[in-house]
């Protein structure tokens, strides 16, 4: 695609969990939890009306579905206010002095006084009915591949609750994540490429990880991407955990936008307008009292209903991929879902098809006076919530004649996107009154700027000549989340290229390999490599170990030794198992003499491997058969 | 007029905004070691100092700018005009119950101004509605503002008028009245409010927020409409509160004015029910009663007895409490003190002396237990059989705060000290309970 001519613009928002002692705003600490929950309540949230006499359409979009929230909490990771039963704390400090600091790596201009704001979020996230959130620093600049790139904004604010479940009308959340602060950094809309985005995410993220004060691990860091095209819209995608697949998120999105706005020009040419649409929904229920399709008759025999509603001019449109595997159809699906709580929906460019039949298929078109490039969508459910799910259908498809609707989007594992929201309107923001502004005075900032950490390249370099690392490692060594680690090992004369290619290759392997290797904090690590230093394991058996570790997560190095038979055999064995295998292969030794050592080394070896080091064995086995040959 | 132009302003800042006529809201160009800050005048929160500038960026955030006399500051823009333009009202159904809200302060529901950040409190019926709509299903409700004032503000005279207004409401002909009130002194004002309307016809319910209505969590909403449902439709006519039983928004607990006691300076669960079971619940849209003794409601005629006495004090016996303390009410005339003793009602004996001048002077002394929780007993140990013989009246189970209450109202009824003695040990409205009942959960 070619990004320059459909003016691809691209802004980021990286939120990073900061590895601070508390909370935000209380003294928990800042971390998950993996037990049950202690105990749960239910909430329900309201918009607050605005001086204009309205609620933020998003704020009322929420209510109107009427969603209970239930929160879980336990004694470990919350208090009262997570729960919104006690006023918040003071603005932690360390949270403040953290992104100060990274404020100051990248020039950004901090402001004199921090106020913390409420930013209105009714999805229950939040259990105020909104986040607290502070401007920290404006402007600012990163650079990457050779150009500068412009910050807006560095923010500080909580992270929301964590969301367990949604199920009907309940949505599920644990308390535990709510509060643990966050670092938001807005670069300015200035990438224009998939390739250049995903680059500036990953500069910003090293720089993150150089203050060594950030949260690792899945889902600690989060990008928020705004995409949009000439002619299209600023799409808010949020949530993007994995920073692998967002060139492919603004790829897709450009192509969606695309799409839509091709569609758009069809429907013109064929003369669909606004007028052309009505919500007009029809009982189809008889067509189908003899379906094969299981969906349409368990719907039917709940009591429920086929409804229909005919798009006039959308032939062809309903079923036009618009990104991978992702077709309008689809995202008139999601509206249907979403406001009518309907499990699907099903429409003519894919029927025949899904048991539903030819014959089926045509009765509805004769039956709707469908004309030639009329398509029909069909919803199977409650009557009441088939009604609601169509209206959303004939909502969205008149968006699709303007062509691309301004929405919040969630990212899909494969890089292709949701419909989650109607946009927000301007940012429903007003004081959180209960925080006191915080000073960031001359003298703070003075002291921070004394032990600001090295950028990530200056740290490269260091690393190259200071542990003999190549390029390559100290690259990897640096953009992971073990630098600190292996900094630490490094002086206890650990040796760095085994650890580096086992901090940074091996693990990542064994990731991918599907093995649990969250589960290896730093302290397990540690306990790993003193096995090597102390000479009780070999390095060959590294990513044994750690994978038996990862999976057995209450287990300690010295077990896992243990479990793998992996515990170094003496000296005095070794020399026992070699003498054995060169008396019990006489006649091969006989016969071929000391090019027997090949076949002997690969017998001992089988029995030895990883228990004792191979250069050992062949030094040994060198000598006894030479020993032996000797005789 | 300059002081409300520029909120919590002031010094040399202040002068610079004046000379360049800038008023809240107004957009300002602020330039400081060539950085650039374009956005809107914020007010400041007044106990703050005076050299910081708050601005309301393009964003929505705001930021707080050092002030220095070099700093370059430009006007560009004006504030637009706050305009507010209520939804329209959902039409009234006929033949609704009739409940009247009377507002004494805090705010019962309100909206934010995202221009300024001010929360706006609803002031008139309408304003309530178009915010709380749910409320034009239950009932045909008509609000008026009787006081704004901070609970922490309300004292004995408010007592009168909230008792004369609800009064009024009640003669009118209502079938249930809602007084909106803060949460720190409700439990003294549903205590005097039973003392002073009394033979009553309808519930008076007492109804507030632990977090404020500009927020969507706010319990406001739910305690409101609940309890405008009860206020229509409750089988009882008592003075009670009626806020969260727990954290959850599932149900709204009606507690007996004379027997409530707020408990927790934050929760929504914080108002609890002393030495006996709340009166009723409201869940899922229906009332359910707690406790099958209560006054039903009926065609009874109500009877204002609204005058408390100025001349009471509630104060807490400690470790090396001073008879210096009880002295001094005694040299100022008062007529009448609680005393907030320890466990079963005991005080150290060193204020004896100074409780025997008490009473030659006539002086009412009731005792209570700081406990809360349970009766006092002044029988079980020696230093309680002394204050009983030296003319302590021990109070049964009722907590401090009510006695404080009914023991004002008792004054207030009559100058007769034995009338008042024999007023203030009779159960008039439920705030003795003559079986402790077992509660699982205190506090």
């Amino acid at each position: 695609m070619d990004y320059k001519k459909i003016g691809l613009t691209v802004g980021i928002e990286i939120h990073q969990e900061l590895a601070t002692q508390h909370k935000l705003f209380c003294a928990c600490p800042p971390r998950l939890s993996d037990r049950e929950p202690d105990y749960t309540f239910m909430r329900k949230l309201r918009p607050s009306q605005s001086e204009l006499g309205e609620v933020d359409p998003a704020a009322l979009f929420e209510f109107l579905k009427g969603k209970t929230i239930v929160y879980q909490g336990d004694n470990d990771t919350n208090c009262l206010v997570e729960m919104d039963e006690e006023p918040p704390g003071p603005l932690d400090s360390e949270a403040v002095d953290i992104t100060l600091i990274f404020s100051l790596m990248t020039e950004a201009t901090p402001v004199d006084e921090i106020h913390v704001m409420r930013k209105t979020v009714v999805d229950g996230s939040n259990t105020g009915g909104f986040q607290r959130t502070a401007v920290v620093s404006l402007g600012g600049e990163i650079e990457a591949m050779n150009k500068k790139y412009r910050l807006e904004q560095i923010a500080i604010e909580e992270d929301a609750a964590r969301k367990i479940s949604e199920e009907n009308d309940i949505i599920t959340y644990r308390l535990d994540r709510l509060g643990i602060p966050l670092i938001e950094i807005t670069t300015a809309p200035e990438m224009h490429t998939p390739e250049e985005t995903k680059v500036v995410a990953s500069r910003i993220g090293s720089i993150l990880r150089a203050t060594g004060r950030v949260r690792r691990g899945l889902g600690t860091i989060r990008q928020d991407v705004n995409v949009s095209i000439k002619g299209g819209e600023i799409i808010e995608i949020k949530g993007v955990q994995d920073l692998g697949i967002l060139d492919t998120v603004v790829e897709y999105e450009a192509l969606r936008q695309s799409s839509l706005i091709e569609i758009a020009k069809i429907l013109k040419e064929r003369r669909v307008h606004t007028g052309s649409l009505t919500k007009e929904i029809v009982d189809v229920s008889m067509i189908f009292e003899q379906t094969k399709s299981k969906i349409l008759k368990n719907a039917m025999n709940k009591g429920g209903v086929v409804l229909a509603v005919k798009l006039p001019g959308f032939k062809g449109l309903t079923g036009k991929e618009i990104s991978p595997d992702r077709r309008l159809g689809t995202e008139l699906s999601d509206h249907a879902k979403f406001m009518g709580n309907v499990k699907g929906i099903f429409h003519t460019d894919e029927l025949p098809g899904y048991s539903i039949s030819e014959k089926e298929t045509q009765s509805l078109i004769e039956f709707m006076r469908a004309g030639e490039d009329d398509a029909i969508v069909i919803v199977a459910d409650e009557e009441e919530k088939c009604k609601a799910a169509l209206i959303a259908v004939v909502d969205r498809a008149l968006q699709a004649i303007k062509g691309v609707p301004a929405e919040t989007r969630a990212a899909n594992p494969d890089g292709t996107t949701r419909f989650t929201r109607p946009r927000p309107g301007a940012a429903r923001m007003y004081p959180e009154t209960d925080v006191k502004p915080v000073q960031v005075t001359s003298e703070r900032l003075e002291k921070l700027n004394e032990v600001l950490p090295e950028m990530p390249e200056t740290k490269l370099k260091r690393l190259q000549k200071q542990y003999s690392l190549n390029e390559k490692l100290a690259k990897q060594i640096v953009d992971s989340d073990y630098l600190e680690l292996f900094e630490e090992l490094a002086s206890k004369g650990i040796p760095t290229t085994l650890m580096a290619v086992t901090l940074t290759e091996d693990l990542t392997k064994l990731r991918r390999d599907g093995v649990p290797v969250e589960t290896l904090d730093d302290q397990r690590l540690r306990n790993v490599f003193k096995l090597i230093s102390e000479g009780a394991a070999l390095k060959e058996s590294l990513p044994d170990i750690l994978t038996w570790l990862a999976k057995n997560p209450n287990k300690t190095a010295k077990e896992a030794l243990n479990a793998l038979e992996l515990n170094l055999i003496s000296h005095l064995e070794l020399l026992e198992i070699v003498k054995k295998t060169v008396e019990s292969n006489s006649q091969l030794i006989k016969d071929r003499g000391s090019r027997a050592k090949g076949a002997l080394m690969g017998f001992i070896m089988r029995d030895v491997r990883g228990r004792a080091d191979a250069s050992e064995v062949n030094k040994i086995l060198e000598e006894a058969l030479k020993e032996k040959l000797a005789d | 007029m300059d002081e409300n132009k520029l909120p919590g302003y002031r010094g040399e800042l202040r002068d610079r905004l004046l000379e360049l006529g800038v008023e809240i809201g107004d957009k300002l160009e602020l330039t400081v070691n060539n950085y650039s800050y374009e956005g809107s005048l914020m007010p400041r929160v007044e106990s703050y100092d005076d050299w910081h500038l708050v601005l309301k960026l393009k964003s929505g955030y705001n930021i707080g700018i050092a002030y220095n006399p070099q700093m370059k500051m430009r006007k560009i823009g004006i504030a637009p005009k706050p305009e507010f333009k209520p939804p329209p009202l959902p039409e009234a159904a006929r033949g609704l119950p009739k409940v009247s809200i009377v507002s004494t302060g805090g705010t019962i529901a309100s909206r934010v101004d995202y221009v300024t950040g001010g929360v706006y409190s609803a002031m008139t019926s309408r304003d309530l509605l178009s915010i709380v709509p749910e409320l034009t299903k239950i009932a045909e409700v008509d609000a008026d503002i009787l006081y704004s004032i901070f609970s922490e503000d309300i004292g004995a005279s408010h007592w009168e008028g909230m008792a004369k207004r609800a009064y009024e409401k009640i003669k009118s002909g209502v079938n249930g009245v809602i007084i909106t009130h803060g949460t720190d002194t409700m439990g003294y004002s549903s205590a005097a409010m039973s003392f002073a309307i009394q033979d009553l016809p309808i519930p008076i319910i007492f109804v507030g927020s632990q977090r404020s209505s500009d927020r969507p969590s706010s319990d406001n909403a739910t305690n409101l409409i609940a309890g405008v449902y009860t206020a229509s439709f409750a089988p009882f006519a008592e003075v009670v509160t009626g806020l969260h039983e727990t954290t959850s928004d599932t149900s709204i607990v009606y507690i007996r004015g004379t027997k409530v006691r707020k408990c927790h300076t934050s929760s929504r669960y914080a108002f609890k029910t002393v030495n006996a079971w709340p009166v009723a619940k409201y869940l899922d849209g229906h009332i359910e009663m707690v406790s099958d003794v209560y006054r039903a409601r009926q065609g009874s005629e109500p009877r204002l007895l609204n005058k408390f006495s100025e001349k009471v004090a509630l104060i807490k016996f400690h470790p090396d409490f001073s008879p210096e303390v009880l002295e001094y009410y005694i040299n100022k005339g008062y007529r009448g003190l609680i005393i907030e003793a320890t466990g079963l009602g005991q005080v150290n004996k060193n204020l004896w002396p100074m409780i025997d001048r008490a009473r030659e002077e006539d002086m009412i002394i009731g005792i209570t237990s700081q406990c809360i929780w349970g009766r006092v007993n002044l029988n079980v140990y020696s230093h309680g059989r002394e204050l009983v013989e030296r003319g302590a009246i021990p109070l049964e189970d009722m907590h401090s705060e009510t006695a404080y209450v009914k023991l004002k109202w008792c004054l207030g009824q009559t100058d007769d000290n034995e009338e008042a003695t024999r007023l203030l040990l009779e159960n008039l409205v439920g705030e003795f309970n003559p079986r402790t009942p077992y509660l699982e959960s205190v506090c």
